[in-house]
């Protein structure tokens, strides 16, 4: 049996390692992903324009102006002049937010009065007209604690935050431990659902269903190859997190490769039986996105899952990907120990058995 | 007269490859007649149309339709021709008459002519009453009638049909040149390109081609008058006839030969005089008789002669004589898929050491048979047993019995060739020093030695052929499955093929094949003739002859009774029906 499945495992890698250009799919579009994706999903709001409709004029507006335009997170400050220009500078989506300054306000800031400007968010982008938000009231609350300050008034009560885990907030902390295990599942997934759905449509497949290999060992013979690739492409992935994204890597790596190891198989078992489901190497492709869109969107990558209604993250617990995302993001950033992990793993094993033993089922039960 | 297509110094090469694919072609297709263009696959029969159509540009030389070049003017080739490529750009999705209607508007049909167009084309076809049916399912002939229903919309000129009979069985294959033959009288010009060369013998002029060079035009009468006389039928009683041939195809003076039913056919050198009994190895009881010469034969004289009749695969083959005398049992095998019967009850069994041949016209139902003998398919009622065993349940030690050849090449093509003789005699339990010398037996055998290294899907197919018989072999089977093993394959390949299978019969294999070409029908020891899901006929092919023998008919052909059963099988049904 052995001998035949060791037959089955070279010619597998053969068939994925001897064309260039398949060699070629295994490393250039992940690292490119694994790239476009660190620098384009975040959710830093960098590089908007601020609106200021500055109405008084006078010394403290012009201060708070200086203090706005001087925040890194803004490129670009566009005075108006009028109600009409800012709503026209919001409508046309030149500024994301705008400042309204009135009449009083130097005169109130003066007075020692409480004094007052008005916010207005670009609403329909509504994720980064609230960072926005944020960092304005930040600008306010500071340029008031100066103000408080001068006059030698003491402050009261004031936030100091502290990030654990990820100090200075950087985004791609939050974002490559996530993508490296979705980029492991693309490739890991692709892999094995083309497989067995190619050797159909070309014929090669009733040859191994007529050679002495058991629906076990095309199974197996399946299954090794493509769990190595899989964990080879995490491998890759893991060094590129840690080295050109300069992600700490704070737990134990041993730990994070049995994960991993847990992990690709469960993603062999579906791509398996996507593709044991398959006749033709359209239908695998097309199996293929109806898995993996709803695996990223229900990952709780972007968007965490306890946001999801209570049905749906029910659902998500068959999603491999949400599992890895968890531990992922554990180890790297919170030396996440075993018991921690436990939750996520086995969940990953039950669908990596499930789903093995239904495409084993499958290869033969497709015959009719 | 005018010629309709006139190939002038013609060379076409194709980037990365070395041999040019057509090279010092010069012919001229004459005006209105039937030509054949007929060679063995890659022969450059494919590269010639197009370049005909004016899809390809020349790399030196010219072709002129009816007087215009293809290169410098382009449309006006276009206006002239209608082309029906091999696989012809059938929406399998659309029905019958969506399909004529798509055609109608790419080629710009007048919406008025469109009715009158169509009903012409569906009654020539013989499609009337399939129009609404989707094109995929329809079956290989009727698909072939309606791509050429398609092409002839606009009554072109000049027709170019590329094998327009691949995959479609005789009694279709027979249809489609009466179809032909209407458009050559109301003066069209047909240019039919063929792998199968008993077609050139129908057509009125022959462009054979091999290797991209053409070895002879003309009509094929011609070709076949020069080989009067060297063609001879040996038929021993006393003999097996398979060993006759053997032996037969090393006498000095023998070319060529092939198993004809009980009896073998000879082909002959030039000048050389029919052989006396004793040494072609035959007994005194043998009686040998001229016969009339074949297309095909000259074709084989023209290469030089066929392969010798000694097989070193068998030779390597230990005999088998172990196991019972009935090999393969087939009791009322049935297949339904959902109201559709595909087998029904269909029983024979088979001997130690017999090749037994399924034969039907497409779509009868001799896949769906073939493929629940082999255990890729599980029968509705009834069973299959090779070798005592069920295959779709049996372990991998029964599966390791049988060998199994498919019909399109199902090897790995992004392999190569060694490390396709390397998988499979490890997926067949070869192992150590018997597997290492099993390769390298195979290596010998069929002279793969200069291509080890080379992917197995860029072989020359010939060498597709050699490779996939090796592989179906290494493991010496008991049983061999063989589905459509020679189709498209050139004749000095399938000869050689044959051989091999001869002498593997001889040590005792068992042979299941599947074919539509006649001349490998000739081969089996019997024949089940499978019509709509039934077994209609079985016998030796001497007997199925026999059978559809009648007066206008003396001797009829396998062809002729193949095509005399089915109708008779039609007929019968009429008259159930009535």
């Amino acid at each position: 049996m052995w001998h035949r499945i060791r037959a089955l495992v070279i010619k597998e890698f053969l068939a994925v390692l001897r064309d260039k250009r398949s060699r070629l799919v295994l490393v250039g579009p992940p690292l490119f992903q694994l790239l476009i994706f660190a620098l384009a999903a975040t959710l830093d709001v960098k590089n908007v324009a601020i609106a200021i409709l500055d109405k008084d004029g006078g010394p403290a507006a012009i201060e708070l102006a200086l203090r706005v335009a001087g925040a890194p997170a803004f490129s670009h400050i566009e005075m108006v002049h009028s109600e009409a220009e800012l709503g026209e500078a919001i409508d046309r989506q030149d500024a994301i937010a705008a400042i309204h300054i009135d009449r009083q306000f130097s005169r109130d800031v003066l007075a020692g009065r409480p004094a007052t400007v008005q916010v207005i968010l670009d609403g329909r982008r509504s994720n980064a007209a609230q960072i926005v938000l944020g960092y304005i009231q930040t600008i306010l609350s500071d340029y008031s604690d100066d103000l408080a300050a001068r006059r030698g008034i003491p402050r009261p009560a004031v936030t100091i935050a502290r990030n654990w885990f990820n100090p200075n907030l950087i985004y791609s902390w939050f974002t490559v431990p996530g993508l490296v295990a979705i980029l492991t599942m693309l490739i890991g997934f692709m892999v094995t659902a083309l497989s067995v759905a190619r050797e159909r449509e070309l014929g090669t497949f009733d040859q191994l269903l007529v050679s002495p290999l058991s629906p076990f060992e095309i199974l197996v013979g399946k299954m090794v190859p493509a769990t190595v690739i899989g964990i080879a492409e995490g491998s890759f992935m893991l060094v590129m997190a840690i080295t050109v994204f300069a992600i700490p890597l704070t737990g134990d790596v041993l730990l994070l490769y049995f994960a991993l190891f847990v992990f690709v198989l469960s993603v062999v078992g579906l791509g398996l039986f996507v593709s044991s489901l398959a006749m033709t190497q359209q239908q695998a492709i097309l199996g293929g996105f109806v898995v993996l869109s709803p695996a990223v969107l229900l990952s709780g990558f972007a968007t965490p899952v306890e946001n999801m209604p209570s049905w749906l993250q029910t659902l998500t617990m068959a999603n491999p990907l949400r599992h890895m995302i968890v531990i992922s993001r554990g180890v790297f950033l919170k030396d996440m120990p075993f018991e921690a992990m436990l939750p996520s793993l086995w969940p990953m094993a039950v669908i990596g058995a499930v789903t093995l033993l239904a495409a084993g089922l499958l290869f033969r039960a497709r015959l009719e | 007269m005018q010629p309709a297509v006139l190939v002038e110094d013609l060379e076409k090469r194709f980037p990365g490859s070395a041999a040019p694919a057509l090279a010092d072609l010069a012919a001229r297709i004459p005006a209105g007649r039937i030509t054949g263009l007929v060679g063995p696959d890659g022969a450059g029969k494919t590269t010639l149309m197009r370049l005909i159509a004016g899809l390809l540009h020349p790399s030196r030389g010219r072709i002129r339709v009816l007087g215009h070049d293809t290169v410098a003017e382009p449309d006006a080739v276009h206006a002239l021709i209608g082309y029906m490529p091999q696989r012809f750009g059938l929406y399998e999705e659309l029905s019958v008459l969506e399909n004529l209607r798509l055609y109608a508007e790419l080629r710009g049909l007048a919406r008025g002519a469109r009715k009158a167009t169509f009903e012409r084309l569906l009654a020539f076809t013989g499609l009337a009453s399939f129009t609404s049916r989707r094109a995929g399912a329809l079956s290989g002939g009727m698909k072939q009638k309606l791509g050429l229903a398609c092409a002839l919309l606009e009554t072109p000129n000049v027709l170019l049909l590329d094998e327009p009979s691949v995959g479609v069985d005789p009694l279709s294959r027979r249809e489609l040149w009466s179809m032909v033959e209407e458009l050559r009288s109301a003066g069209t010009t047909i240019l039919w390109s063929t792998a199968y060369l008993d077609e050139a013998e129908r057509c009125d002029e022959v462009l054979l081609l091999n290797e991209g060079r053409l070895l002879f035009a003309g009509p094929p009468g011609a070709l076949k008058d020069m080989m009067r006389g060297r063609t001879i039928m040996v038929r021993d009683p006393r003999a097996n006839r398979r060993a006759l041939l053997r032996r037969a195809l090393e006498v000095p003076g023998v070319i060529d030969g092939v198993v004809q039913g009980r009896a073998i056919r000879l082909v002959l050198g030039k000048g050389v005089p029919p052989p006396e009994p004793h040494l072609l190895g035959a007994s005194a009881a043998a009686e040998i008789r001229p016969d009339t010469p074949r297309f095909e034969d000259a074709f084989i004289d023209r290469l030089g002669g066929g392969p010798g009749g000694h097989s070193p695969l068998a030779a390597a083959m230990p005999a088998i004589t172990h196991g019972s005398e009935t090999v393969v049992t087939v009791e009322g095998l049935t297949k339904r898929f959902g109201t559709f019967t595909a087998a029904d009850g269909v029983s024979f069994s088979i001997r130690r050491g017999e090749i037994f041949g399924l034969l039907g016209p497409n779509g009868a139902g001799k896949s769906t048979l073939f493929r629940m003998m082999c255990g890729l398919l599980t029968p509705t009622a009834g069973r299959a047993r090779v070798a005592g065993l069920d295959l779709a349940t049996a372990g991998g030690r029964a599966r390791a019995r049988i060998g199994y050849m498919a019909q399109k090449f199902s090897l790995y093509g992004s392999l190569s060739v060694r490390q396709n003789l390397e998988f499979f005699s490890g997926a067949y339990n070869l192992r150590g020093r018997h597997r290492r010398r099993t390769i390298r037996a195979m290596i010998d055998i069929f002279h793969l030695a200069p291509h080890l290294d080379m992917e197995a899907g860029l072989l020359p197919l010939g060498f597709k052929q050699r490779l996939a018989l090796a592989c179906a072999v290494m493991h010496q089977p008991d049983v061999l499955f063989l589905d459509e093993p020679t189709s498209g394959v050139d004749p000095l390949t399938r000869r050689e093929f044959w051989t091999h299978i001869n002498g593997l019969v001889e040590k005792g294999v068992t042979v299941v094949v599947t074919t539509h070409f006649m001349d490998e029908a000739e081969y089996c020891d019997r024949l089940a003739l499978i019509y709509r899901g039934r077994l209609i006929a079985e016998g030796t092919p001497d007997a199925l002859k026999l059978a559809a023998r009648s007066e206008d008919r003396p001797d009829p052909t396998l062809e002729d009774a193949f095509i005399a059963l089915i109708r008779a099988e039609d007929a019968n049904g009429e008259r159930a029906v009535a």
